[in-house]
């Protein structure tokens, strides 16, 4: 009884999701992979290209099949129910692919149709989204700017009202401005209870998500909230900067006390391997003065935590 | 339904808006019959010959100014020594030479018996059989009138009717062929691209994640192409009928129904294609080798299939143009009607709801 109880309150599942490609299933693109978003949720999966995302997303949009592992989405079986998930589910996939033939009224026109609705039934669902574009309506959807291809192809993603959303990529190739439009967006579309599941390989955007999947070469690298990852980080991390910035990674990195040193920015962070090696980093800084070195201590953001889990 | 409506709609704005696909679409058929209808003929008009007349008496000057006053000959020279014969023939100029020997008229009229040599281009031996045969033909049009004068006592008249076309018209053959080709290469080719281009785009990615249904997205694809196809159909009837002249014997009716059904066939070999086709140059190159070059060699369009040895015969069956083209020969020139054809329309049928089935069947649900 708790079981199904589960299964109704969970918007997506995935249970041990094995995907492998090539003829003799040589390349791994998924591996064992498993967790669960809870119905209403802004989920995020953060990972670099090549990571997964895209063959995890095609798997639970019932588009392909994995080798191994069972998914539901909004409590249907992603093999068995197949139909009922096509219903219900609005997808975007990582490239543009409206008709670029087609004008933008007529590309949300046909989306509309095709799920055996219309623009008038779910405007108020796409509405503040449509209406950024809507002066534009007669172009072709081939011509508009990439921000604004991506508010059409969410336009006709969602003009179904589907329960579950899953973006792949939405905001890669689009500019700062229409980035963070986007996820206003986003943040207004779970308030209308629909389950969100967007990947992307920018960090700023993680923090965004109400949880994140961390997903490297197939594997889960940690799940939690973005304040949870965070967290998780408890070594001392340090941000330096000076006028010879490769000397000085290069240096830092042969230091027995520093676990990692990358460039962030202008600076570079430093990461210790424990609380004794911040001592020592200032002495090193210290004897750099010269370079007009200078430390400082820095919070850890979710890009941190992934290079230090990518590392382990 | 309204689904599928809207798809329609959606192919019709693809088709329209893509200027180079229209173009291919309506004006391929006008260009083909008229390519074919004035350009390439078999027929010989005109041909250019050299004359050596060793005699040069009364005899051979009537029978040289009969062949050139024939609408297939023209006397291009007139040689005086036999070595000049080859020489000509060389240069390329001319396609015949006619050669009488000295004493022509003296031999005919003296020992009721004279020669006449016909030297023939035969690099191109259909021409060359041909040319030999006006040239004889006129000859012993020649003799006939001279021998009239004079009774003989045994003679055989062959008398030839050529049926169904009685000018032996070249665009009597070809027009059923030209539809044939021109139905199945605008068919096959453009709905094996349709599909296929769908998921070249990603726009498949999204379609399939929709309550769309496979055999929808296959006939839906499929309607805008067997319209476009009905235009087609008049266009090139229209043309045949009065610009080249070709006659429509039998019922109008019949020849246009058998025509949306050869076009049906094609639309299904096209999506039957491009459920199976990776890329859009691969269903084009499938359209094209395996439809197109089978049409043209096995239809019995430009070869005759009686003529083929036994594996091509048994292979030209399978090839839906070959009983098509039998069925525009039959209705258009001869004027049967469906009691003589309904083996062939049969054929189609079945090879239509054979390949559209198989289509709709391959039709992946998903993308691997």
């Amino acid at each position: 009884m708790d079981k199904t109880k589960e299964k109704v309150v969970a918007g997506v599942v995935v249970e041990n999701i094995i995907k492998t490609y090539g003829k003799k299933k040589d390349m791994t693109a998924l591996n064992d992979i498993s967790f669960d978003v809870q119905k209403g949720e802004l989920f995020g999966l953060i990972g670099p290209d090549g990571a997964g995302k895209t063959s995890l997303f095609r798997i639970l949009t019932t588009l392909l099949l994995a080798d191994s592992g069972k998914a539901t989405v909004d409590g249907f079986d992603v093999v068995k129910d197949y139909k009922a998930i096509r219903k219900r589910v609005g997808y975007m996939p990582g490239r543009f692919s409206l008709y670029p033939d087609l004008s933008v009224e007529e590309n949300l026109n046909f989306f509309a149709t095709i799920f055996n609705t219309s623009i008038e039934e779910n405007y108020d669902l796409v509405k503040d989204i449509y209406v950024q574009i809507e002066p534009f309506k007669k172009r072709k959807a081939g011509k508009l700017s990439g921000g604004m291809k991506q508010k059409l192809a969410l336009s006709c993603a969602l003009i179904h009202r589907p329960s579950v959303l899953f973006l792949d990529e939405p905001t890669t190739g689009v500019d700062a401005v229409s980035r963070k439009e986007f996820w206003e967006m986003l943040k207004g579309l779970k308030q209308q209870g629909i389950t969100i599941l967007v990947s992307t390989p920018y960090m700023d955007e993680a923090r965004l998500c109400d949880r994140i999947a961390l997903i490297q070469n197939g594997k889960i690298l940690s799940i939690n909230s973005p304040q949870g990852i965070v967290n998780d980080f408890s070594k001392p991390l340090w941000a330096v900067k000076s006028d010879r910035m490769l000397h000085l990674q290069n240096e830092l990195q042969e230091k027995d006390f520093v676990e990692n040193v990358y460039p962030f920015g202008e600076f570079h962070h430093v990461v210790m391997k424990n609380e004794s090696g911040s001592e020592q980093l200032r002495n090193f800084i210290t004897a750099h003065s010269s370079e007009n070195a200078v430390l400082q201590q820095v919070k850890p953001d979710i890009e941190d935590c992934f290079i230090d889990l990518m590392k382990n | 339904m309204r689904q599928f409506f809207s798809f329609i709609k959606k192919e019709f704005y693809h088709i329209w808006r893509d200027k180079r696909t229209m173009f291919i679409l309506l004006g391929m058929p006008v260009v083909q019959i008229v390519i074919f209808g004035f350009a390439l003929t078999n027929e010989v008009k005109n041909a250019k010959i050299a004359i050596l007349d060793n005699s040069k008496d009364a005899a051979t000057t009537s029978l040289s100014a009969q062949l050139n006053a024939s609408r297939y000959f023209d006397i291009e020279k007139n040689l005086v020594s036999y070595t000049q014969v080859e020489e000509e023939f060389k240069k390329g100029k001319i396609k015949l030479a006619v050669v009488f020997p000295q004493h022509f008229s003296e031999d005919l009229l003296h020992f009721n018996k004279a020669q006449v040599q016909l030297i023939a281009d035969a690099s191109d031996p259909n021409t060359a059989n041909q040319l030999t045969n006006y040239a004889t033909a006129i000859i012993m049009d020649y003799q006939n009138r001279i021998t009239n004068e004079r009774k003989l006592p045994y003679t055989i008249n062959t008398e030839m009717r050529m049926l169904y076309n009685p000018q032996l018209k070249g665009a009597f053959n070809f027009v059923p062929g030209v539809m044939a080709m021109v139905l199945l290469l605008v068919c096959t080719m453009m709905t094996a691209i349709t599909i296929v281009k769908e998921k070249e785009m990603g726009t498949m990615e999204v379609m399939l994640v929709s309550p769309m249904r496979p055999q929808m997205v296959v006939l839906a694809k499929a309607v805008p192409y067997l319209l476009l196809s009905t235009i087609n159909i008049a266009s090139i009837l229209l043309l045949s009928r009065y610009v080249l002249e070709v006659p429509i014997n039998g019922s109008l009716i019949l020849l246009v129904f058998e025509s949306i059904l050869f076009t049906l066939v094609s639309l299904s070999l096209g999506l039957l294609i491009s459920s199976m086709a990776g890329s859009q140059q691969a269903a084009m190159f499938i359209s094209l080798i395996g439809m197109f070059l089978p049409t043209i060699m096995l239809s019995g369009f430009m070869f005759p299939v009686e003529n083929m040895p036994l594996p091509l015969r048994i292979v030209s069956n399978i090839v839906p143009a070959k009983w098509y083209y039998n069925i525009v020969k039959s209705v258009m020139i001869k004027g049967v009607g469906l009691h003589v054809i309904w083996k062939e329309t049969l054929i189609l049928g079945g090879m239509m709801l054979f390949f559209l089935t198989l289509a709709i069947k391959r039709f992946k649900i998903r993308l691997a």
